[in-house]
C-alpha cells in the first residue's frame, strides 16, 4: 500500500485534446476524403452541363419539324425521335424477354435451392457472363445468334436486325438481372421460410408463395434495372441492328435500324459523312441528353424499389 | 369422437406417404430453375467455342505474328499490337486515377459521414452515376476532354489521345470502385472499429489500422473487376476518337508525346473489323476477340480466386 511521494501531474483539457501532430493529419486525410467524394458530384454536374446546353443550343439552332419525320436521317436533316426511341423500347423489350425469365430463374435457384457448394460453382458462370465486353456479344450477335436462330426462323430476316440485336442485349442484362433480384430473395428473413416448412409447405411453395411475395420490391428493381442497362447498351446495337446511316421509322422487329445509342455512335464514328451539315452532329448531345433522361428517371425508379425491401426487414 | 379422430390421423399418415408421388411439379419446377442456369453456361460456352472456331485458322498459321503486328489493310498483315498496348495504358490511366479516387471517396462516405440527408443524396447520386450508360460519358469525354481541355489532352491530334480516352474511362469507372469499396467496409464489423476507437486511435488511425487490412480483399478484387471492365470498355472510347482505321505509330517520340498522339484500343479494333464484311477479316475479328477475352478471363479468374481465398464471413 505505498503511495508514491510524487503526486500525478493533473490531467488538463490540453492533454486530453492528444497530439497536435495527429490532429493536423487528420484533417488533412479528413478534408482529402472529402474532396475525392465530392468529385463524384461535380461529375454528374458535368454531364448535365455538357449535355444541356449543348441540347438546347441544337434544338435552338435546327427547325423543330425535323424531328418529326419519316426516319433518323442526319445526313438529310431528318431527326425523327420517335425512330430512334421505337427502335430502343424494342430492343429493350427484346431483351428482357431473355433476362427476365434467365435471370429470375438463376436468381431463384441459386438462392433458394442450391447448396453452397454449387453456389460456388455456379456463380463464376453468371460472373463471367457479366464479364464479357459488350463488342463481344456484338459480333456473337451478327456471326452466330442472326444466322444461326433468327434468320433460321425468319427467313425475312435482314442481315442486321434489331431481334438478333435484342437478343444479345438480353445475353448481356442476365447477371445484372440475376444478381439484383438474388440479392432481394436472400435478404428474406430465414423465419418466414421455416414458418411456411413448418407448416408442410413444399420448397416449390415456399419459393413462388412466400419468397417472390416477399422480395417482389427487389425482383421489380432487378428488371428495371435490367431495363435501364439494355437502353443504354451501346456496341451490340452499332455491330448487329446496323443503321449506320440512317433509318425509317420501323416496329418490325426484323427490320434493320437504329436507337439511340446506335445513333451516337454512328454520328461519333463519322459514317454519318457529318461534316456536310454542322446540326448532323451536333444532335448526338441532344440524344444523349435523352438517354441520360430515360435511364436517369428508371434509376431513381428501381431505387425506390430497392429501398423499399430494406426498409421492410 | 376416437372413430373420427382415427380417420383423420389415417388420412394424415395417407397423405404423408403419397406426399412424394406429388412432388413432380415440385421437381419439374427446381429442374426449370436449374435449366435457366444452364442455359446460360451453354449460350457461354457456344460464344466461346463459335469464337474459337472462327478465330482458329489464324491463331494456327499466324499465332504470335497476329498478337505482335500492327493494323494494317492487308488482312493477313493486320495484328492487335497496338489495339493491345493502347488498352494497357488506358487502363494504367484508370487504375492511377479511378482506383485512389474512388477508393477515399468511398473512405469519406462510409467511415467518415452519418447517416445525414447530405450524404443520402450523395450516395445515391453514385448508385445513380453507376448506371449511366457509357456512351454518355463518352460525350462527357467529348466535351470535356476532347474539346475543352484539348491543350493539355493533346494538342497535336485535336484532343483524340491517350489522356482524353483514358480519363474518360477513368470517370466512367469511379462509381463503380466508389460502391464496390464501401460494399467491402461496411461488411468490417463495428466492434473491430470501437476496439481501436477505444485505445484512442484517430479516425484516420482506425481506418488505416484496423478497417482497411479487413476490408482489403474486397477492395482489391472490386478493382480488378473494375480494371478489367474498362478493358473492354468500347463505346465512350468511339466518341472520344479512338482510331478505328489505320494507325500510325511513329518510333523515337517522348512519352509525353506518346500519350497526347493518337490512339486506338483492343476493342475499338475488334469493333471496326467486325464491320468489315469479308471473310479473312471475320476471322482476324474473331482472334482479335479471344486475345481479349484471355486477357479479360484470366483477369477475372484471378479475381474470384482471390476472393474465395480471403473472404471470411463474421
Amino acid at each position: 500500500m505505498s503511495v508514491s511521494a510524487t503526486t500525478p501531474k493533473p490531467v488538463t483539457l490540453e492533454l486530453m485534446g492528444g497530439s497536435r501532430r495527429r490532429h493536423r493529419k487528420e484533417r488533412l486525410v479528413r478534408v482529402l476524403f472529402l474532396a475525392a467524394a465530392v468529385l463524384g458530384l461535380v461529375i454528374s454536374l458535368a454531364i448535365v452541363v455538357a449535355l444541356v446546353g449543348r441540347a438546347i443550343q441544337w434544338l435552338i439552332d435546327i427547325d423543330l419539324g425535323w424531328l418529326w419525320t419519316e426516319g433518323w436521317f442526319p445526313r438529310q436533316d431528318e431527326f425523327d425521335v420517335l425512330t430512334i426511341f421505337s427502335g430502343t423500347v424494342m430492343i429493350a423489350v427484346i431483351a428482357m424477354f431473355v433476362a427476365t425469365p434467365l435471370g429470375l430463374g438463376a436468381a431463384a435457384y441459386l438462392s433458394e435451392y442450391a447448396s453452397p457448394r454449387t453456389r460456388r460453382t455456379f456463380k463464376p458462370i453468371l460472373e463471367t457472363l457479366a464479364s464479357i465486353p459488350s463488342v463481344v456479344l456484338g459480333y456473337f450477335a451478327l456471326q452466330v445468334i442472326n444466322p444461326e436462330l433468327v434468320q433460321r426462323i425468319f427467313a425475312s430476316a435482314s442481315t442486321f436486325n434489331y431481334l438478333a440485336a435484342g437478343l444479345a442485349v438480353g445475353i448481356l442484362t442476365i447477371p445484372l438481372v440475376a444478381s439484383v433480384a438474388e440479392d432481394a430473395m436472400h435478404a428474406v428473413p430465414q423465419a418466414l421460410r421455416e414458418a411456411a416448412y413448418g407448416i408442410g409447405a413444399r420448397r416449390m411453395t415456399v419459393t413462388t408463395r412466400v419468397v417472390l411475395p416477399a422480395a417482389v420490391s427487389g425482383i421489380v428493381a432487378s428488371l428495371i434495372l435490367g431495363f435501364s442497362r439494355a437502353v443504354g447498351e451501346t456496341m451490340v446495337v452499332a455491330i448487329a441492328a446496323g443503321a449506320t446511316g440512317g433509318s425509317l421509322r420501323t416496329i418490325n422487329p426484323l427490320d434493320r435500324g437504329q436507337t439511340m445509342t446506335g445513333a451516337i455512335s454512328s454520328l461519333a464514328i463519322g459514317s454519318d459523312q457529318v461534316r456536310g451539315s454542322g446540326f448532323a452532329f451536333e444532335s448526338l448531345y441532344f440524344v444523349g441528353l435523352m438517354l441520360f433522361v430515360i435511364t436517369f428517371l428508371l434509376n431513381v425508379v428501381s431505387e425506390r424499389f430497392v429501398r423499399r425491401v430494406r426498409s421492410r426487414y | 369422437m376416437s372413430l373420427v379422430a382415427e380417420a383423420d390421423a389415417r388420412t394424415a399418415v395417407d397423405v404423408a406417404l403419397r406426399g412424394r408421388r406429388r412432388q413432380l411439379g415440385g421437381m419439374l419446377f427446381r429442374f426449370g430453375l436449374l435449366a435457366t442456369l444452364l442455359l446460360a453456361l451453354a449460350i457461354l460456352l457456344v460464344l466461346l467455342v463459335t469464337t474459337l472456331v472462327d478465330a482458329w485458322p489464324v491463331l494456327t498459321t499466324r499465332g504470335w505474328d497476329f498478337v505482335k503486328s500492327d493494323t494494317s489493310s492487308l488482312a493477313e498483315r493486320a495484328g492487335v499490337w497496338q489495339g493491345l498496348v493502347g488498352s494497357l495504358i488506358l487502363t494504367g490511366f484508370v487504375a492511377a486515377f479511378a482506383l485512389p479516387i474512388g477508393i477515399a471517396a468511398a473512405i469519406y462516405l462510409q467511415e467518415y459521414t452519418r447517416d445525414t440527408r447530405t450524404s443520402r443524396i450523395l450516395i445515391a447520386n453514385i448508385r445513380n452515376l453507376a448506371g449511366v450508360p457509357s456512351v454518355v460519358y463518352g460525350i462527357l469525354g467529348l466535351v470535356v476532354f476532347v474539346q475543352a481541355l484539348r491543350a493539355i489532352t493533346g494538342p497535336g491530334s485535336h484532343g483524340r489521345s491517350y489522356i482524353s480516352g483514358g480519363l474518360t474511362l477513368a470517370v466512367l469507372v469511379m462509381p463503380i470502385v466508389i460502391l464496390i469499396t464501401m460494399e467491402a467496409l461496411r461488411a468490417v464489423p463495428a466492434n473491430i472499429r470501437e476496439g481501436a476507437y477505444g485505445v484512442g486511435a484517430t479516425r484516420w488511425e482506425v481506418v488505416r489500422s484496423h478497417v482497411l487490412p479487413y476490408a482489403a480483399p474486397g477492395i482489391f478484387t472490386g478493382a480488378i473487376l473494375a480494371l478489367a471492365r474498362a478493358f473492354g470498355e468500347t463505346a465512350p472510347l468511339l466518341l472520344v476518337g479512338a482510331v478505328t482505321g489505320y494507325l500510325s505509330t511513329p518510333s523515337g517520340q517522348a512519352p509525353l508525346e506518346i500519350l497526347q498522339g493518337h490512339y486506338t484500343a483492343l476493342p475499338t479494333q475488334i469493333f471496326a473489323w467486325a464491320k468489315l464484311p469479308a471473310q479473312d477479316w471475320q476471322a482476324n475479328t474473331a482472334a482479335a476477340i479471344i486475345v481479349l477475352l484471355v486477357a479479360i478471363l484470366v483477369v477475372n479468374f484471378l479475381a474470384i480466386l482471390l476472393r474465395n481465398r480471403y473472404e471470411r464471413t463474421w
